[in-house]
């Protein structure tokens, strides 16, 4: 079985791991309550797509 | 004839896909909105469709094809009797699609998939034949402004104008486009 020769490093770890980065996502503004939301997607806070009551806001 | 699909079942095996496309169609049938993720809201999409196309034809040998699906008579029943004459306007495009988020737990992309009820069945013109009819008046307008301009100057003011029309018509084409994906 193939095995690590070394011991990788605090640092060579930890400068991998820094490029485990979230990238926020884009939102909008919903046209019902202004609360951001994803384009395309019902909102969550009003419940709402195209001002149509799709969900019952949680 | 919706296009066979490609690539993984949903569920693993064909046999598989089968049975949770036909028991989303009967959830759906008896319900009238279902949420499931997005995947298979969009698989269950044309088979939905073609079944309430068959519920519309409304004979014996039609309900026979959809009861090799929907296996469940009741909802069989229901769909010929309630759901089908609902439809009689409306030409395709039975169920609508809403994205309403990622699930908390694994992240899968919901949707709603409904019937699209209750609302006319009127299908706006095609983007082309409104544009036509939007942008024929205007170069005639510009004609008769700069009758003396030479026909490359009309043939450019005629393009503007339908340009300036731009933003309402792609908000408008917008609306439509959603309307059809639903």
């Amino acid at each position: 079985m193939a095995v690590p020769k070394r011991r990788m490093s605090r640092s060579n770890t930890r400068s991998r791991r820094s490029n485990w980065k979230a990238a926020a996502p884009a939102l909008v503004d919903c046209p019902q309550c202004h609360s951001p939301k994803l384009a395309h997607v019902a909102c969550p806070t009003c419940g709402t797509y195209r001002r149509r009551q799709v969900i019952e806001p949680a | 004839m919706p296009t066979p699909t490609r690539g993984q079942r949903l569920g693993g095996s064909p046999a598989h896909q089968r049975h949770i496309l036909a028991n989303l169609a009967t959830a759906l049938f008896q319900h009238g909105r279902i949420i499931t993720t997005e995947a298979k809201a969009r698989r269950l999409r044309p088979v939905a469709e073609r079944l309430i196309t068959f519920a519309k034809r409304g004979d014996l040998h039609a309900r026979r094809h959809v009861l090799t699906v929907v296996t469940d008579k009741g909802v069989v029943h229901r769909l010929f009797t309630e759901i089908a004459p609902e439809f009689s306007e409306r030409d395709g495009g039975y169920t609508r699609i809403t994205k309403i988020g990622p699930r908390k737990g694994d992240n899968a992309a919901m949707a709603v998939i409904e019937l699209v009820r209750g609302e006319p069945a009127t299908a706006r013109p095609r983007r082309r034949a409104r544009r036509a009819e939007t942008a024929a008046p205007a170069p005639a307008a510009a004609t008769a402004a700069t009758g003396t301009e030479q026909p490359w100057q009309e043939t450019a003011g005629a393009a503007e104008a339908p340009a300036a029309d731009e933003p309402d018509e792609a908000d408008d084409a917008g609306t439509a486009d959603a309307d059809e994906d639903a």
